[in-house]
């Protein structure tokens, strides 16, 4: 296993009665780029602000490269922050801004003009080294913020929603910007946001959080192929979630039957001896197949429901579908328009349809609301 | 308003302060200036002789007057940034909910006049006042030690009546600062002293500036306080404007003593905003 860069041990922050962070335990390892995702008011920027040392935790212990940091403060942390909204010095140029660590370090001033240039190459502002940031525009501020960070060549960089403040286009841009200058420098970030697309784009890994805990911790896809609760399953796209009870357990897969009585199957290791569970599936992985074609019920391998169509918008690369359930329950379908060519070709409202998909894709999210419980899906 | 006289608008808004320093400023200012050339006497009236000599002659009678007066003023107004910069640093900053009851004490001396306020410095400081006195009855202060009448009293009051002026500039400077700067500021290996000096100082020099100069000026011209509570030996130029206009009526002296005072000042606050940078007091 890598080394690892930030550990948090069983870390609470407590303001008076709110309790912000609970109880957090996580390792982050070197040279990866790691999210804190979550809703607002979670705790990702209480949690990132006791690792840059501007809040003392109420209890817990925090690690940087193996030595205990829990008492210093934010000057005596090889931890450099991009706040969220820069935080630049207005008093101060470009240059002055960028410069500011290196000079509280006593650098020679040769050598800081050497790396203020190639710090500000590196953002893409060279040129700009005696604006004020008020003469900035909100994306320059925003690089002007990373390299004020970067240039003291931090062992972490935190960065708390960064590009917040920006329009989509620019957001989008500047998310490929961070990852290229990640991985040429390779320091941890440590990146705060509540934008899962965002987090899925640059992430090696993510921790999703609510309510001051983590709720699942992994790479990209398995959060979103596999979330291990219903919270997860919501706030990483759009998912179908079906009440049912554990069958029986065949091979490599385990029988679930639905509430309305229909058998699914789902990988064995995601029921993981639970009882009541949900079985969810993503909408883009279900096949919308017309009933009336004849083919034949339960078709061997796929999981199987049928249901009637009660909503169909065509969307240009894909169409959405509602169905609805014989018991009641509606799920979302996205139907990718390869072979057709207009509203006019989509499944009408009413018609009667089977949705089938691959039992690999069958996920399973264990009954109870008990984290813990939750949190041994994921173990 | 028609569309092709719109421009105006804004020169309008003017009219009204404009007409004001016409009427109190420009108009008395022109009258001081010939005031100041004239010769004569209140007895058999005043002729324009275009005088210039007045204020060579001004200056070298009541030097040592004005020298005093720049002294007091400034010693006052290192004190008011003394007392005053950490007393709204921490309203600014620690003030929390009490913020604003802090600020109403700090103006609340305003609620009765600068007048009763230095006579009751004057009970205060008296020989064998509350203080004083107390102090001597206990034998901790030799019986002839004396406060009232000396530099001391007057610094103290001067100090004590400009005190607010220095302290509500302050404040809004300091008060827009963002905390967040500071963090910034730590993030960045400054340490608490470091940033204070690196962030905090500089974006509060405007309210540094502004209080200097509402606390200096002021103090330069004051009379009140020299008079209740000085001696001869600290008659401030003030104390000999205010005779000259209103005892000897020797209006000419008088004129020429105030342009020179005014010219002074503003030299003076010219070479400080060099010193602070003029640049930092706009961008901020
Ligand atoms: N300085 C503070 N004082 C009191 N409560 C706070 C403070 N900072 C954060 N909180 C509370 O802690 C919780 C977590 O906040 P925060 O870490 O900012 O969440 P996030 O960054 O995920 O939106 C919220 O309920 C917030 O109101
Ligand atoms: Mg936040």
């Amino acid at each position: 296993m890598a080394e690892v860069d930030v550990r948090l041990d069983r870390v609470t922050k407590r303001f008076h009665d709110v309790v912000a962070v609970d109880d957090l335990s996580l390792d982050v390892r070197r040279g990866e780029f790691f999210s804190l995702l979550g809703p607002s008011g979670c705790g990702k920027t209480t949690t990132l602000r006791m690792i840059g040392g501007f809040e003392e935790a109420t209890s817990g212990k925090i690690f940087l490269a193996g030595t205990d940091v829990t008492g210093l403060p934010p000057y005596r942390r090889n931890v450099n922050t991009v706040f969220q909204n820069y935080a630049l010095f207005p008093h101060l140029s470009v240059y002055e801004n960028v410069a500011f660590g290196l000079r509280r370090r006593r650098v020679a001033s040769g050598e800081i003009r050497h790396q203020v240039g190639s710090m500000l190459e590196l953002v893409e502002l060279p040129g700009y080294e005696a604006r004020r940031p008020s003469q900035l525009s909100g994306g320059q501020q925003q690089r002007v913020a990373l390299a004020r960070a970067l240039i003291n060549h931090p062992q972490v960089l935190l960065l708390d929603e960064p590009l917040g403040a920006l329009d989509l286009k620019l957001r989008k841009q500047m998310q490929i910007e961070l990852k290229r200058i990640q991985t040429e420098v390779g320091i941890t970030f440590i990146y705060v946001t509540h934008d899962q697309e965002e987090a899925m784009t640059m992430s090696d890994r993510i921790a999703v959080m609510r309510g001051g805990h983590i709720e699942q911790l992994g790479a990209p896809e398995e959060l979103y192929e596999r979330p291990g609760t219903a919270f997860v399953a919501g706030f990483l796209g759009v998912s179908n979630l079906l009440d049912g009870d554990v069958a029986e357990v065949d091979g490599d897969y385990s029988s679930v039957r639905l509430t309305g009585g229909t058998l699914l199957r789902a990988p064995r290791p995601a029921v993981n001896g639970a009882r009541r569970v949900q079985v969810g599936v993503r909408p883009e992985k279900l096949r919308v197949v017309p009933i009336s074609d004849g083919s034949a019920a339960g078709s061997g391998d796929l999981n199987t429901i049928e249901g009637t169509i009660l909503d169909a918008s065509y969307i240009g690369v894909s169409t959405q579908y509602l169905v609805e359930t014989r018991d009641g329950q509606r799920l979302t379908v996205y139907s990718q328009n390869l072979e057709t060519s207009g509203a006019g070709e989509a499944l009408a409202d009413g018609q009667q349809v089977r949705l089938t998909w691959k039992p690999q894709h069958t996920f399973v999210i264990g009954q109870t609301d008990d984290p813990t419980a939750q949190g041994a899906l994921n173990a | 308003m028609p569309r092709r006289f719109r421009w105006t608008v804004p020169y309008l808004f003017l009219v009204p302060g404009g007409l004001w320093l016409l009427a109190f400023f420009v108009v008395p200012m022109v009258v001081m200036a010939s005031v100041s050339l004239q010769q004569g006497s209140l007895a058999q009236g005043y002729a324009m002789t275009f005088n210039f000599g007045i204020y060579a002659e001004t200056i070298a009678r009541w030097s040592s007057q004005f020298l005093r007066s720049i002294e007091y003023a400034v010693i006052v107004t290192v004190l008011t940034v003394l007392i005053g910069y950490p007393m709204a640093y921490t309203i600014a900053f620690r003030g929390g909910r009490a913020k604003n009851i802090l600020l109403l004490l700090v103006i609340l001396p305003f609620f009765t006049s600068f007048i009763i306020r230095t006579l009751s410095w004057k009970l205060l400081l008296a020989d064998n006042g509350i203080v004083l006195g107390t102090l001597k009855e206990w034998g901790l202060l030799d019986s002839g030690f004396r406060l009232i009448a000396t530099p001391i009293a007057v610094i103290s009051g001067l100090t004590y009546n400009f005190l607010p002026f220095m302290v509500l500039p302050l404040y809004v400077a300091l008060e827009k600062v963002d905390p967040r700067l500071i963090e910034a500021a730590n993030d960045l290996y400054a340490s608490r002293v470091q940033g204070f000096l690196r962030v905090t100082l500089p974006l509060s020099l405007p309210g540094l500036f502004a209080g200097s100069l509402l606390t200096f000026i002021p103090a330069v011209g004051d009379f009140v306080n020299a008079q209740i509570l000085g001696s001869p030996d600290t008659t401030m130029i003030g104390n000999v404007i205010e005779r000259l206009f209103l005892s000897n009526n020797d209006y000419p002296q008088a004129a020429a003593l105030g342009f020179i005072l005014m010219a002074a000042i503003l030299a003076m606050v010219l070479v400080y905003a060099r010193l602070i940078g003029s640049d930092k007091l706009t961008t901020g």
